[in-house]
C-alpha cells in the first residue's frame, strides 16, 4: 500500500538538479513525479520513479545523498472537491500531512503523493474509505 | 603627554639593568613556586643562579598555550590562591579555557600599563570614555576600564551588544574617547552615518585592539569619525590589553618593557632574531606575581624596532602584526581555533568531521559560516528535520566557541579532502 519515494539532498549550486536527472536518465530510470523543496541554503528533491531502490543505489554510487521512505499515492478523479475528500479522511483519523505533491496518472484522473505524520494510520483510513491507492505496478506502467 | 616618563623614556642601559634584576627575581620565584618551571629548568640542567641578567633569557625554556591547558586551571600560579584576587579566561584550542590569575599588585600594574596607553592616545582626566569591549572573563572590558579609571577619565562601561544605546550615549554624554575592537568601531561609524549624527559627537580618540587591523582601516576610521585612532595590543596570558600600544607617530606599538620582555624568534629554529626581523613574538613577564610566564610563545608574527621614537619614548616597538604562526582566528574579538569546531562536531552523533569555516566581514562586522557535510544517516525527506539538525549543530558550535555561526549543510564529499594539512578555513576578510 506504500510506495517508495526517493529524496535527494541538493546544495544550492548551479546544475545540481540536472546532475541528478542525468544520472537517472543514463540508467533508464523513469521519473513519474517530482517535487523540489528549497530553503535559502539547500534543496530537497523528492521523486517517484519506476525503480526506487535501484535509483538510490545508483545515486549513492555517484556521490549523492539519497534516502528512500514510504509515501501513500492516492488516485483522485479530475473533479472539483476530490482532493478535499482525501483530506477529510485523513483529518478524521487525526493525521497530519507533512507534505504532498501531485502526479498525473491519466486523462481521467490524477494522483496525490502524501507523506503523513502517521503513515500506517493514514493508509488504513484511506483503504477503508472509497478512495483508491496507486500500486507499484501502476507506477511502473506509467 | 607621557604617563610614566621615568619608565617610558628610560635609557637603554638603565632599562637593561632593571629588566635583568626583575628577571632574576622572576626566575627564582617560578623555580621555587611553580613545579612546571622547576621541572623544565631541571630537565635542561638550569638553576636559578644560572640566570644572571637579561642576556641569559635565551637559556630558559619556552612556555606555550598547551602548557597552560595541561596545567588547567591553576597549575602555573606562583602564589597561593588566597593572594589571587581576579581570574580571567580565554578560549583554548580544545574545550578547556586558558585561565589566568591576578594578585592585587598584578591588577595595579595592569591598570598602570593601560593608563600609559590611554595617555599615549591623548586621553586624560577631562575625557569621557566609553569602554565597548566585552566585560567578563574576557580581559578587554575590565582591563581597559581599570586603566581609564586610573587616569581619572569618566568611564562609561558600555560593554558590547547594544550599538543604538552606545551611539545615543556617545551623543548625549558628549563622549570624547572610546575603547573597542576596530571592526566594531567601523560599524559604530556606519550607524552614526546612517543616523546623520557624525556632526553631533564630540569623539576625538579611539583605542582599538583585540584583533588585527591595518593602517588603511585606521585611516578610514579616522576620516569617517574625524578622530585619532590608536592600536593597543595584549593577550590574557601576559596580562590583557595594554602590553603594548602605539603613539601618535604610529611607528609600531611601544612595549612596556619594564614589565614584559619581548623577543622575536625564528619560526623554524626558535632562535632569537635581530632588530626588524620578522618572527614569532614571545614574552617574559618580569613583575607578574599571579601567573608569571617565561618566554611565552604568542604565535603572533611581528618584528621589534629599537631606537628612540619622536614621541620621546625609548620603549622598543612592535611592527604591525603580520599574522599568526598557528591557525587561531580572531572573530569579533574572540579567539577561535578550528579544532574547537572539529571537537564539537565529533561530539555530536551523525556528523562527519568534514567542515569548512568561512569568515567574512559584512558591514564591518565579522561573520562566521560553518559548512558541514550531511551524511546519509542524518538526511531526511523532511525539511523540518534538516533545519532542526542544522540548528542543533549551530547550538553545539556556539557552546564550544562562544560565537553564533551560520550553519550550511553541504553534500557529502563536497568539502575538499586534503592530502597534507587540511584546510578548514576560508578567511575572506580583507585587511587592506
Amino acid at each position: 500500500m506504500f510506495l517508495k519515494q526517493l529524496s535527494v539532498f541538493l546544495e544550492n549550486r548551479e546544475g545540481r538538479v540536472k546532475d541528478v536527472l542525468k544520472v537517472l536518465k543514463d540508467n533508464d530510470i523513469n521519473i513519474v513525479s517530482l517535487s523540489l523543496a528549497d530553503s535559502s541554503d539547500y534543496g530537497l528533491l523528492r521523486l517517484i520513479v519506476d525503480y526506487p531502490k535501484k535509483s538510490k543505489e545508483i545515486l549513492s554510487e555517484n556521490g549523492f545523498t539519497a534516502v528512500l521512505n514510504d509515501v501513500i499515492v492516492v488516485k483522485i478523479a479530475h473533479k472539483a472537491g476530490k482532493l478535499q475528500e482525501v483530506l477529510e479522511v485523513l483529518c478524521e483519523c487525526n493525521v497530519n500531512i507533512e507534505y504532498m505533491y501531485a502526479l498525473s496518472t491519466g486523462s481521467d484522473d490524477a494522483s496525490i503523493v502524501i507523506k503523513a505524520s502517521d503513515i500506517e494510520k493514514a493508509a488504513k483510513a484511506i483503504e477503508e474509505s472509497s478512495l483508491e491507492i496507486v500500486s507499484k505496478a501502476e507506477i511502473r506502467s506509467m | 603627554m607621557i604617563w610614566n616618563e621615568t619608565k617610558e623614556c628610560m635609557g637603554r642601559d638603565e632599562m637593561t639593568a632593571l629588566q635583568s634584576a626583575r628577571l632574576v627575581k622572576t626566575v627564582d620565584r617560578v623555580y621555587h613556586n611553580v613545579e612546571f618551571y622547576r621541572k623544565k629548568m631541571q630537565a635542561v640542567g638550569l638553576e636559578p643562579g644560572d640566570i644572571k641578567d637579561i642576556e641569559d633569557l635565551n637559556k630558559l625554556p619556552f612556555t606555550t598555550k598547551a602548557d597552560l591547558r595541561d596545567n588547567y586551571p591553576f597549575g602555573l600560579f606562583a602564589v597561593p590562591n588566597n593572594q589571587i584576587v581576579r581570574i580571567h579566561a580565554s578560549s583554548g584550542t580544545t574545550g578547556k579555557a586558558t585561565v589566568v590569575g591576578y594578585t592585587r599588585k598584578d591588577l595595579d600594574i595592569w591598570s598602570e600599563c593601560v593608563a600609559r596607553a590611554m595617555t599615549m592616545a591623548g586621553v586624560g582626566r577631562d575625557d569621557i570614555i566609553q569602554i565597548a569591549y566585552g566585560y567578563g572573563l574576557f580581559t578587554g572590558g575590565l582591563g581597559a576600564h581599570a586603566g581609564a579609571e586610573k587616569i581619572g577619565a569618566t568611564v562609561v562601561p558600555m560593554s558590547t551588544g547594544n550599538t543604538k544605546k552606545l551611539t545615543t550615549m556617545m551623543k548625549d554624554f558628549g563622549a570624547t574617547a572610546i575603547a573597542c575592537t576596530p571592526s566594531y568601531l567601523m560599524h559604530i561609524a556606519e550607524v552614526l552615518e546612517e543616523e546623520n549624527a557624525i556632526g553631533d559627537i564630540k569623539l576625538k580618540a579611539a583605542i582599538c585592539g583585540a584583533e588585527p587591523w591595518t593602517d588603511n582601516m585606521r585611516n578610514t576610521i579616522e576620516a569617517k569619525l574625524g578622530i585619532k585612532a590608536y592600536d593597543i595590543y595584549g593577550l590574557s596570558e601576559i596580562m590583557g590589553p595594554g602590553v603594548a600600544c602605539d603613539c601618535q607617530y604610529h611607528r609600531g606599538l611601544h612595549v612596556y618593557e619594564d614589565h614584559f620582555v619581548p623577543e622575536v624568534l625564528d619560526t623554524e629554529t626558535l632562535e632569537p632574531l635581530g632588530e626588524d626581523e620578522v618572527g614569532e613574538l614571545a614574552f617574559t613577564t618580569i613583575t607578574k606575581e599571579g601567573i608569571p610566564l617565561i618566554r611565552y610563545r604568542t604565535r603572533d608574527l611581528t618584528s621589534i624596532s629599537r631606537g628612540k621614537c619622536d614621541c620621546g619614548r625609548t620603549l622598543c616597538r612592535l611592527s604591525r602584526f603580520k599574522g599568526r604562526s598557528d591557525d587561531m582566528l580572531i572573530i569579533r574579538g574572540v579567539n577561535v581555533f578550528p579544532s574547537q569546531i572539529e571537537a564539537a562536531l565529533l561530539e555530536m552523533s551523525g556528523t562527519t568531521p568534514y567542515y569548512m569555516m568561512i569568515v567574512d566581514r559584512v558591514n564591518n562586522l565579522d561573520t562566521l559560516e560553518v559548512q558541514v557535510e550531511l551524511d546519509e544517516k542524518t538526511f531526511s525527506d523532511e525539511m523540518g528535520n534538516l533545519d532542526a539538525y542544522a540548528k542543533k549543530i549551530g547550538h553545539v558550535i556556539q557552546q564550544a566557541i562562544g560565537l553564533a555561526a551560520k550553519i550550511t549543510l553541504v553534500e557529502p564529499k563536497s568539502i575538499e579532502r586534503s592530502m597534507g594539512k587540511a584546510v578548514h578555513v576560508i578567511d575572506k576578510r580583507k585587511l587592506v
